[in-house]
């Protein structure tokens, strides 16, 4: 396939390297440098998009990142579909598969396009506020059609095969742009022996000089790039980031860099290489030289496919070798815009006219147009386009002073490009993400950065200064300046010789009238992407919508995938002269991240999948899997569940588990429960103080069942601590409950209580747990440890060093089951060792591994409660029963004695835990049911409290439920009903929660 | 006033939309209103058109430092739903569900309710016997829910990872029909311009720097604009700023702003057509119309007023969007940006008389105030014209912080909404 | 993302290595048996949650595990200054004109 606008010669291309690549299912051919844009253009592809409002035909405005049109679907497979890519900043490789993004049935005969022109004018901005309301019912039928006709392109619907990488960096200076300013900065902040970063997102450095043909020190400036990069490649300390965009500034300099490391290779990264990369970035200095975007200029149906904005013409020429026509009208409001028509004719293709909106453009690039025999037509303006899926035609009018009315007769020129310059904005992007409001400068005809917090300089084109000396200088002097900053001496640097080019004073124009008013003219676009124009920008002011920020809303201005980098600006201005003020009283504009926007995948990395979080596993783990258990999330941790048997159900399995420990002995791999190692001469006090019971006079060798509560006097956490010297104690608390304990321990030592001696080590991944429960659990622990582990010497509630399967231990005779218990800790490493001995050695006593919902089963039976399911953070100890667990008395008023002394904690009607016994004993209430007095009130009906646990019981024969009842502590024996979403309603009576040995013999044997 | 139907834009299209009036006045405030609201967000503006509507006070201004529905209203992910735990906090965001079905017809504005139904999603047991609790209360509450399994969920919701490969793999859900989403700004506006068309008069770009406090009693505000303006009562509902605006009045609330951050996707085309949330993995998403995916982030720890908050929060965000959603992983996120939330320690509202008579705050909404707007704006304008307390705000009063009272939906709301 | 000085490790490191525990300076009261309903509450709840200067807790939790407080511009995001449980700070709001 010819292409058919690349020039002979000249630009980046590598004519020797053709690349094949597919657009809307089309193959076509460019060259290794093309961007997709450039490609598509060199073979006079013309439509690459639909609008998504009026469904207008739209071809490609602009090179980088500012393109609003060219939006793509990019993917040769299904998983590695990418939507929204732009043209322009695609690079092509082989193989290639583009798409355009809306159309209907293609984007060359679009139906679509039909309701667009019918229905465009009853689609004013904000139309849908004022319609589709009736009737009520059909507004989600209406949106079905909305929704389908929105959006660009679409996500894969398959995983993603790719990998991605986040990376830590630090440095002293972050430069971000690599045109001219960026450049020069690098040189002088390398050669002064700092740390630097230099990112661009492009495909090479070299920014504006890559596409023009200004000379620097008398060479090419491309000449210049090379031997700029080629010296920065020598310093160890720079790092050189190309096809990496910095997205986002954040506070005290922290930024990000999206760094592209294969889009331009393949679909997919080859060889499993990471696609894409975030740098995170902390940089002592951070230097903006990121440019600037020229402003194409507001005009009659400035939308039709040919349409450019100036210096785009220009790229495509001086670095693409692609002429993207064939005869070309210049609309220009400044100087610097001729240089699009002196590339386009040198090119030798024909300049139609340059229309200057200025009544005398002077200059030195005016002169060389003139000497190049271009028709200059002055004082006028580009009024209207015709055509529909390529320009044709254009009017011209000529205009008023000061650009606001046409005052002469129009007369139509022959061309198929217009291309169109309203002078350039900074882009000010990322200055603005971290607060910071851009100010506006009438010289500039911009905004440039405001006053900021951040360790930031800019330079070059940002600052306002359009040229390239500008840029260089500027460039220098900021690289001096963060390096004295940093306390570095900076070399001097003579600011390299640029072509002097005198240019005339650009006019402050953004928006061309037409002979009609706005509201009557053909459409002039602001915002491409959203279908925003002059007119509706006039309509939202018209409708009280005064504030820039109501008028980006209401019009959607600004809310692309371009973010209105090429519109915004207009917008305003437009919106300025119709209430009559000035752009900046008008508003500013602000940015936040991102500044082009970036992969999910990239911003997750690798945290995603196996790596979402870290899953912590016991000594134990692996015994568990190749018994099959089942596993449950717990915090982090997985936690054996159950271990079902081959073929059994988990009620039979949790059936065996509960009453194999009842009958026999259990075991449970009790590791992940927090513990918390405590000394210190005031250790003792400062329990006294943390928990809700009494400490003073634990003995060594004894063990201690405390709550802990927050200030408000709330039940947060339990366990049992263990005194295990004068001054030292291990503190056990719930496995989800482990670290909030530890840094709620330190919070009150080191902010309230400094003056006590205490301190405290998490010790929980350096124990294994081991808990031995049942009837034969003393004569098992006895087969393995030569201590006396008899009742008489080792009673309930104490604990004891020994050694156990031959490794010392510490084993503790507290019991979550109401059984003989024995608690065995072992160092961590010789868990899976002991682990293995018990069951050698249990074989004989049935030893039955059990997990957490046999765990839940046997403690219910005793009515002990498990802090974060039978707690909730709104109830304190008495609520729970469980004021045996409080000393009222302490000297020290512990934390959580006042709170819970608060007028409404002392109602004596509050939700408290008791007992549920359902009347048939067959019948399991589900955790969750919410419990009523009266079942026939009507909705809403006046609840009373919910189950919190519940269970079969195989050992009892029947359920056990534990719950909270308004009052229910003083309604034992009482009827309570529970209706559920299934319609049944469960009738159930109050009871005591200890639905088994309510004596607590069978522990105490 | 004019009415908004489809036919009246075909009629103004004939005018090239020359002659649309404008949605609301621009007045100059007179010298005292009987109500001033301070703060001119949808909360703010509701009241405003509540007051006036269905009370009848219309000699009300709405005071709004910089331009109508321009805080949290325009910064947030849209969600409305009512399945909360506790009988105080559903029965007041039932109250705004239903208001909210048939708003666009009461305001003449289509605020683009799409009851597209809303999951929260469980992970673990806990989250699971939470869900059946919340969904039980619900139900006895008069309001609509369901608990699905994972199947369900997965029938719903296709390309959520519903798989047991997942690092937390789903369980189930909470499912709300009826809840769903709501074009912000709309709210903001159709409250306006409806508010403004009985009369009230709505000062932008004016702050009020004070309070005028006479013997303990509010008698009106000082604005940086037009000076002292009276009135007999001042509703304050100003979201992030209302710890500023107490202390200007000379007490403190229980009350911290945080930073809360959203995000949304390049605009696709319809791929999820309800709202997910977990807390447990901390992600939440919907679509928008525009085809956008919305996602809140999580709040960030520490106070700010900066609209903006830290990146690892948005990183955190992301990952759980990805772990999902795995498909979205080659999606990419277009724009951030960030609110100020002010966050009650029980994640329930303050709608509140203050220790200064005539003075009442509505504030704390934390994350999930949007769901609640007409509700809120319904009852505190019901107070504001009684002077007393509506029923269905009373239990909210920030005195709940003194007594214990507290209504801890912690567990219901703990990821940002 | 905040850069933050632990003035225990006496480094400069990230946030993500930080926990905020709310304003500093709040003391339990001496004899909470004494305290009223109202006084308890303020403890517990009531804070100035200021725009402008905010003297605050963190803790190096990912670190030394640590407490300190910062004193920090809740408008700007900047860090004025980090000191130790028990000092008091040198910077304070009426010294620096909140934005």
């Amino acid at each position: 396939m010819a292409q058919k606008n690349r020039l002979q010669s000249g630009g980046r291309v590598d004519r020797t390297k053709p690349v094949s690549f597919t657009y809307n299912g089309k193959k076509y051919q460019g060259f290794a440098g093309d961007t997709l844009a450039s490609a598509l253009l060199a073979n006079g592809v013309d439509l690459v998009g639909r609008s998504f409002k009026y469904s207008r035909p739209r071809g490609i405005v602009a090179a980088g990142a500012e393109e609003p049109n060219a939006i793509m679907q990019i993917g040769a497979t299904e998983a590695t579909q990418v939507p929204n890519v732009r043209a322009t900043q695609q690079e092509l490789f082989d193989g290639l598969v583009a798409g355009s993004t809306n159309g209907w049935p293609n984007v060359e005969t679009d139906l679509m396009g039909l309701v667009g022109k019918v229905g465009g004018k009853m689609m004013p901005p904000g139309f849908y506020y004022k319609t589709f309301m009736f009737p009520q019912s059909m507004w989600e039928t209406y949106e079905q059609f909305i929704r389908k006709a929105a959006g660009l392109g679409r996500s894969p619907k398959e995983y993603d095969p790719d990998i991605y990488d986040n990376i830590n960096q630090h440095c002293d200076v972050m430069i971000v742009g690599a045109g001219p300013a960026g450049l020069a900065a690098a040189l002088v902040a390398a050669r002064g022996g700092a740390r630097v970063i230099i990112a661009d997102e492009q495909n090479e450095f070299g920014g504006s000089l890559l596409s023009s043909k200004e000379t620097i020190d008398g060479k090419a400036g491309s000449a210049w790039v090379s031997e700029v990069v080629k010296e920065l490649a020598t310093y160890k300390d720079v790092q050189m980031l190309p096809r990496s965009t910095v997205n986002g500034y954040h506070d005290h300099n922290f930024l990000t860099i999206h760094q592209r490391c294969t889009d331009h290779i393949a679909d997919r990264a080859p060889n499993g290489q990471v696609r894409q990369r975030m740098h995170r970035v902390r940089a002592k200095w951070v230097v903006l030289a990121t440019g600037a975007h020229e402003r194409p200029l507001v005009f009659g149906n400035n939308d039709v496919p040919g349409c450019m904005v100036a210096s785009a013409v220009s790229t495509y020429i001086n670095r693409y070798g692609v002429l993207p026509g064939n005869e070309l009208v210049l609309m220009t409001s400044n100087d610097n815009a001729y240089r699009t028509a002196l590339d386009w004719h040198d090119a030798g293709r024909k300049v139609v006219a340059i229309v200057d909106s200025r009544r005398n453009p002077s200059g030195d690039l005016v002169s060389a147009a003139r000497d190049r025999g271009i028709n200059i037509i002055a004082g006028s303006g580009v009024i209207d386009v015709h055509g529909s899926k390529r320009v044709q035609e254009v009017s011209v009018a000529s205009l008023s002073e000061d650009g606001s009315r046409v005052t002469g007769s129009v007369q139509k020129l022959r061309a198929d490009t217009v291309a169109s310059s309203g002078g350039w904005s900074p882009v000010v992007h990322l200055s603005c993400h971290t607060g910071s409001r851009p100010v506006w400068k009438d010289d500039v005809i911009g905004f440039v950065p405001g006053a900021t917090v951040q360790q930031q300089l800019i330079a070059g084109a940002i600052s306002g200064d359009f040229t390239t000396e500008g840029a260089l200088s500027q460039g220098i002097k900021a690289a001096q300046e963060a390096l004295s900053k940093l306390g570095k001496s900076a070399p001097e640097m003579a600011v390299p010789k640029t072509d002097k080019v005198v240019q005339g004073k650009p006019m402050a124009l953004f928006h061309i009238p037409h002979s009609k008013p706005t509201s009557q003219a053909p459409k002039q676009f602001v915002d491409y992407q959203n279908d925003v124009t002059a007119a509706g920008i006039e309509l939202a002011c018209r409708e009280g919508f005064e504030s820039i920020e109501h008028v980006k809303r209401y019009t959607a201005m600004g809310f692309g995938t371009d973010q209105g980098k090429l519109g915004n600006i207009n917008g305003m201005a437009i919106a300025a002269k119709f209430l009559n003020q000035s752009i900046p009283e008008t508003g500013t504009t602000i940015f936040r991240p991102n500044y082009t926007p970036i992969t999910f995948g990239a911003i997750a990395g690798r945290n995603c999948g196996e790596l979402f979080d870290p899953k912590r596993y016991t000594a134990m783990h692996k015994w568990h899997v190749e018994h099959g258990a089942k596993f449950e999330d717990v915090g982090q941790w997985k936690r054996p569940w159950y271990f079902p048997k081959p073929g059994e159900s988990m009620h039979e399995a949790l059936n065996r588990e509960c009453v194999a420990t009842r009958e026999s002995v259990g075991i449970l791999d009790a590791s992940t429960l927090g513990k918390i190692d405590i000394q210190g001469k005031d250790a003792r006090e400062f329990l006294g103080r943390v928990y809700s019971n009494a400490w003073a006079k634990l003995p060594v060798g004894k063990c201690r069942y405390g709550l802990m509560l927050k200030e408000d006097g709330m039940v947060f956490d339990d366990g049992v601590t263990s005194c295990l010297g004068d001054n030292h104690f291990l503190m056990t608390t719930t496995t989800g409950g482990a670290a909030g304990v530890l840094n709620w321990l330190e919070l009150y030592h080191q902010t309230e209580w400094p003056e006590l001696e205490v301190y405290f080590t998490s010790v929980t991944d350096h124990w294994a747990t081991m808990t031995i429960s049942g009837p034969n659990s003393r004569k098992l622990l006895e087969e393995l440890t030569d201590a006396d582990v008899s009742k008489e010497n080792f009673g309930f509630m104490d604990w004891k060093p020994m050694e156990v399967a031959g490794v010392p231990a510490r084993v503790f005779r507290i019991s979550f089951t109401g059984e003989l218990s024995f608690e065995i800790n072992v160092q961590a490493n010789y868990g899976l060792h002991v682990w293995e001995k018990l069951f050698e050695h249990g074989a004989k006593y049935n030893l039955t591994p059990y997990g957490t919902e046999t765990m839940h089963i046997l403690r219910a039976e005793k009515g002990f409660i498990i802090a974060g399911q039978d707690t909730d953070g709104s109830v304190h100890p008495y609520d729970l029963g469980m004021g045996w667990a409080v000393s009222m008395n302490k000297p020290f008023s512990f934390i959580g004695k006042r709170g819970m002394g608060r007028e409404d904690c002392v109602r004596k009607d509050r939700k408290q835990l008791v007992g549920i016994k359902t009347i048939d004993p067959n019948v399991v209430l589900p955790e969750g049911a919410q419990g009523v007095f009266d079942p026939s009130a009507p909705i809403p009906m006046p609840m009373v409290g919910h189950i919190t646990s519940s269970y079969w019981s195989a050992n009892l024969g029947r359920s056990i439920a534990m719950g909270f009842v308004k009052g229910g502590l003083d309604k034992m024996g009482e009827k309570v009903y529970y209706p559920l979403a299934d319609g049944r309603v469960v009738e159930a009576e109050i009871c005591s929660p200890i639905f088994l040995d309510p004596k607590g013999e069978r522990q105490n044997v | 006033m004019q009415r908004y139907s489809g036919f009246g834009l075909l009629k103004h299209s004939l005018s090239h939309h020359e002659n649309w009036q404008r949605v609301w006045r621009n007045p100059t405030p007179k010298k005292k209103y009987d109500v001033i609201i301070v703060g001119g967000g949808g909360h703010g503006l509701a009241t405003a058109y509540y007051l006036a509507k269905e009370f009848g006070v219309t000699n009300v201004a709405v005071i709004e430092k910089g331009y109508l529905g321009g805080g949290n209203t325009a910064r947030n992910t849209t969600i409305v739903r009512s399945n909360y735990l506790w009988d105080e906090a559903a029965h007041l965001y039932e109250h705004a569900m239903k208001l909210w079905e048939g708003l666009s017809q009461d305001l003449n504005y289509n605020v683009m309710f799409s009851q597209r139904g809303v999951l929260n999603l469980g992970h673990t047991l806990q989250d699971m016997r939470d869900i059946q609790r919340r969904v039980n209360a619900n139900r006895l509450n008069g309001i609509d829910g369901e608990v699905l399994d994972a199947k369900q969920v997965s029938e719903i919701v296709p390309i959520l990872d519903c798989s047991e490969n997942a690092r937390f793999p789903v369980m189930g859900a909470s499912w709300q029909p009826r809840a769903g989403v709501a074009r912000h700004d709309a709210v903001a506006w159709g409250f306006a311009r409806g508010a403004d068309m009985h009369g009230v008069d709505l000062i932008q770009q004016t702050e009020v720097v004070d309070f005028i406090i006479e013997d303990g009693t509010v008698v009106g505000v000082k604005t940086d604009r037009y000076g002292e303006i009276k009135a007999d009562r001042v509703g304050c509902v100003v979201a992030g700023h209302s710890g500023v605006m107490a202390a200007k009045a000379g007490f403190q609330l229980p009350l911290e702003s945080h930073p809360l951050q959203a995000l949304v996707s390049e605009p696709i085309k319809p791929i999820l057509d309800t709202v997910v949330m977990s807390n447990h993995v901390h992600g939440y998403a919907s679509q928008s119309d525009k085809g956008d995916l919305v996602i809140g982030a999580g709040i960030d720890s520490y106070t700010g007023y900066g609209q903006r908050g830290s990146y690892p929060t948005i990183e955190h965000t992301v990952q759980a969007i990805v772990e999902m959603f795995p498909i979205f992983s080659r999606v990419r996120m277009n724009r951030q940006w960030g609110g100020i939330v002010d966050t009650c320690p029980d994640a329930c509202p303050i709608i509140s008389e203050t220790p200064v008579k005539n003075l009442f705050f509505n504030c704390g909404w934390g994350t999930g105030g949007f769901k609640a707007t007409p509700g809120s704006g319904n009852v505190f304008a019901a107070s504001l014209a009684k002077g007393e307390m509506h029923e269905l705000a009373k239990p909210f009063s920030m005195f709940r912080f003194h007594n214990g009272a507290l209504i801890d939906e912690h567990g219901a709301a703990g990821v940002a909404h | 993302m905040f850069h933050i000085y632990c003035p225990h490790c006496s480094e400069y490191r990230e946030e993500e290595e930080f926990h905020y525990h709310g304003q500093a300076h709040i003391a339990r009261p001496l004899d909470p048996d004494s305290c009223t309903d109202e006084e308890w509450g303020n403890y517990m709840f009531f804070r100035k949650n200021p725009k402008g200067i905010h003297h605050e807790l963190w803790d190096h939790a990912a670190g030394c595990r640590k407490f300190f407080n910062v004193t920090r511009n809740t408008v700007t995001y900047e860090i004025k200054e980090v000191y130790k449980i028990g000092e008091q700070p040198k910077v304070v709001a009426d010294a620096v004109p909140s934005k």
